[in-house]
């Protein structure tokens, strides 16, 4: 007799116990039905909830059913492993289940103002009785400041990164370290007012005959404030994933450093920093506050990202959805989406210009 | 073409540990040369000191001179990245280019060093990846990913990359220790031929391995754990493995130690 059968009374194979019983379909349904039925009885019968209750109570009236049937007829060790199954599952059901729902309340509400006039004009001369109007203007302003903040922050970002992975030794690259780990939790609004007082109050009179202006370019700084830190972090991790004996290898060909890094390292971690690009891209393009405090948002169309005042989607979000025109939440509805929507067609895109580089398996 | 290596009082350093303690060998052009000994000894350490591998890991230094045909590869105006391209190396893991196709693998040290013309770069891939016995076996797959072969034909690209740049010493460590007999077989014979163009250092814990395919061996050991490894000896293959002159060789080949 073995240790383990000693100590541990059947677990150990013999030709007697490798096969067992296990739950037909039919029984696991019925416990299903039961635990539901049972729950409904409860909670209507008492009065004392709606459906969502009768789900929730039901729902764990069938895991508690599955467990002890499951130990009757499957065993202890068997029942455990459904009962843990089961809660697994759940679980990601649960976690799914917030972001079927907003995906759900963006397209259901967000449809009733998804035509041609909200893509197509601005909301300039729009008054509180008109339905027209729409986020063109938004939408530009958005793509330019983003567009601008990913210019700015991405060369930054990705050259950092590789300083601290292939260069940085010592205390200097330890405190870069520790201020990119600080910034990262910096919050919008700060890096908003930072802009504000640096570039709208200080550097933007000088190109403005001594006035300060708003811009959308101030905005694209701070957002670009934003990403850097993003960047840097998920792109250092992805680089230190690259394996050591790659570098070797290309050293070995006599390829020197900056060559090895852009030639080996960069393209095997590649696809890695264009979800951590994209991810900070995303953060930035929802961004509303420092939009609001250094572009100031605008109701006219304004290509110029250097002068004069920008709207975005995030704000335009912000502001219709506080507007007293009976028309402005159907308009705040569809910017969500909207933007939601080009977040998701930007980081596909990006995906699939990632993988065009690597080989066909 | 093949080189004459010089090494003489080598001791490395990982910070302020001593890996091995004042190496002293000749190695003669077109000669294959084997280093053995128990883990741990310093012979990897050794051989990567030759084409200054042992200084990309931080606070790795050292001390003693190495020269290859009297030029001294430690100077401090030497470029480091002609040493290696003169001074290949195969390491013990198959490391191809995972983003890089075969033939991109093949001719990489080539294209990375700055070589465009295709006419060039297309007879370098198909003369080395010939040379590594690869070309029969992905010559109708040379755009699909080096990172798709079997251990032992990644090991062959490896090696195809390396010579692929021309060098004169061809260090190898440990090349065969994660391959099936058939492709150790394989990279054996090919070390045979390419005896011919480069001088070869190969690192092996195969006793056999060392007698088969070397001219020369060199038996490294350490006295106990933590002590720098030190080159015990160092004579024709034939001498070590029949009539070592040190008992402490003997006991190693015998396996009595280690």
């Amino acid at each position: 007799m073995s240790l383990l059968d000693r100590e541990v009374p059947g677990v150990v194979m013999t030709p007697d116990n490798i096969r067992s019983r296990t739950l037909p379909v039919a029984v696991n349904l019925g416990i299903a039905v039961g635990a539901f039925v049972v729950a409904a009885a409860i909670v209507l019968g008492a009065g004392i909830g709606n459906w969502v209750l009768v789900v929730v109570l039901g729902a764990v009236f069938y895991l508690v059913g599955l467990n002890v049937v499951a130990g009757r007829i499957e065993g202890r060790r068997a029942a455990r492993n459904r009962a843990m199954k089961a809660l697994i599952y759940s679980a990601c059901v649960l976690a799914i289940l917030p972001l079927a729902s907003v995906v759900w309340t963006l397209v259901s509400k967000g449809v009733a103002r998804l035509d041609g006039n909200f893509f197509g004009t601005s909301m300039n001369n729009i008054g509180a009785r008109d339905p027209e109007g729409g986020a063109y203007h938004a939408i530009i302003g958005t793509l330019e400041q983003v567009g601008i903040a990913t210019l700015m922050s991405v060369p930054l970002g990705v050259l950092g990164a590789i300083y601290l992975v292939e260069y940085g030794r010592g205390k200097f690259a330890g405190t870069v370290r520790f201020f990119v780990d600080v910034m990262t939790g910096i919050p919008s609004i700060v890096a908003g007012l930072f802009i504000l007082s640096f570039w709208v109050l200080i550097v933007s009179p000088w190109f403005n005959d001594g006035q300060p202006r708003f811009s959308g370019f101030a905005a694209a700084l701070a957002l670009a404030v934003l990403m850097l830190p993003t960047i840097v972090r998920s792109t250092e991790e992805m680089l230190r994933l690259v394996p050591g004996p790659l570098r070797e290898g290309s050293y070995a060909l006599g390829v020197p450093q900056w060559k090895t890094i852009l030639s080996v390292v960069l393209p095997t971690a590649l696809p890695g920093i264009v979800t951590g690009v994209m991810l900070a891209v995303a953060r930035a393009a929802g961004e509303t506050a420092p939009v609001l405090l250094v572009a100031g948002g605008a109701a006219a169309i304004n290509f110029d990202p250097f002068a004069g005042n920008q709207q975005s989607l995030s704000l335009f979000v912000y502001q219709q959805a506080g507007d007293a025109s009976r028309y402005a939440p159907d308009r705040a509805w569809t910017a969500a989406l909207t933007l939601v929507a080009l977040v998701l067609i930007l980081t596909v895109a990006a995906k699939l210009l990632a993988r065009r580089n690597k080989l066909s398996r | 073409m093949a080189k004459r290596i010089e090494a003489s009082n080598v001791s490395s350093y990982y910070g302020s540990f001593k890996a091995i303690d004042s190496v002293s060998m000749t190695v003669e052009p077109k000669t294959i040369t084997a280093l053995i000994g128990p883990s741990g000894c310093g012979k990897s350490t050794f051989l990567r000191s030759i084409n200054r591998m042992h200084e990309v890991l931080p606070n790795a230094r050292i001390e003693g001179s190495l020269t290859i045909d009297d030029q001294n590869i430690y100077d401090p105006d030497v470029d480091v990245t002609a040493v290696r391209r003169m001074i290949g190396m195969v390491f013990q893991r198959p490391n191809p280019f995972p983003t890089m196709s075969i033939y991109e693998n093949a001719v990489a040290g080539l294209k990375l060093n700055g070589v465009k013309k295709k006419s060039i770069l297309d007879e370098a891939a198909e003369k080395s990846l010939r040379s590594a016995n690869l070309w029969d076996e992905v010559k109708d797959r040379l755009d699909r990913p080096g990172a798709g072969l079997s251990g032992g034909q990644q090991q062959r690209l490896c090696i195809a990359r390396t010579i692929a740049v021309e060098p004169q010493v061809v260090l190898m460590d440990e090349p065969c220790s994660a391959l099936d007999p058939i492709s150790t077989l394989a990279i054996e014979d090919l070390m045979f031929k390419l005896k011919d163009r480069f001088t070869i250092i190969i690192v092996t814990h195969n006793m056999q391995q060392a007698a088969r395919v070397s001219d020369k061996t060199g038996f490294f050991s350490i006295d106990k754990t933590g002590d720098p490894g030190r080159l015990i000896e160092y004579d024709d293959t034939q001498k070590i493995f029949s009539n070592p002159a040190q008992k402490k060789t003997e006991d190693y080949i015998t396996g009595r130690f280690g």
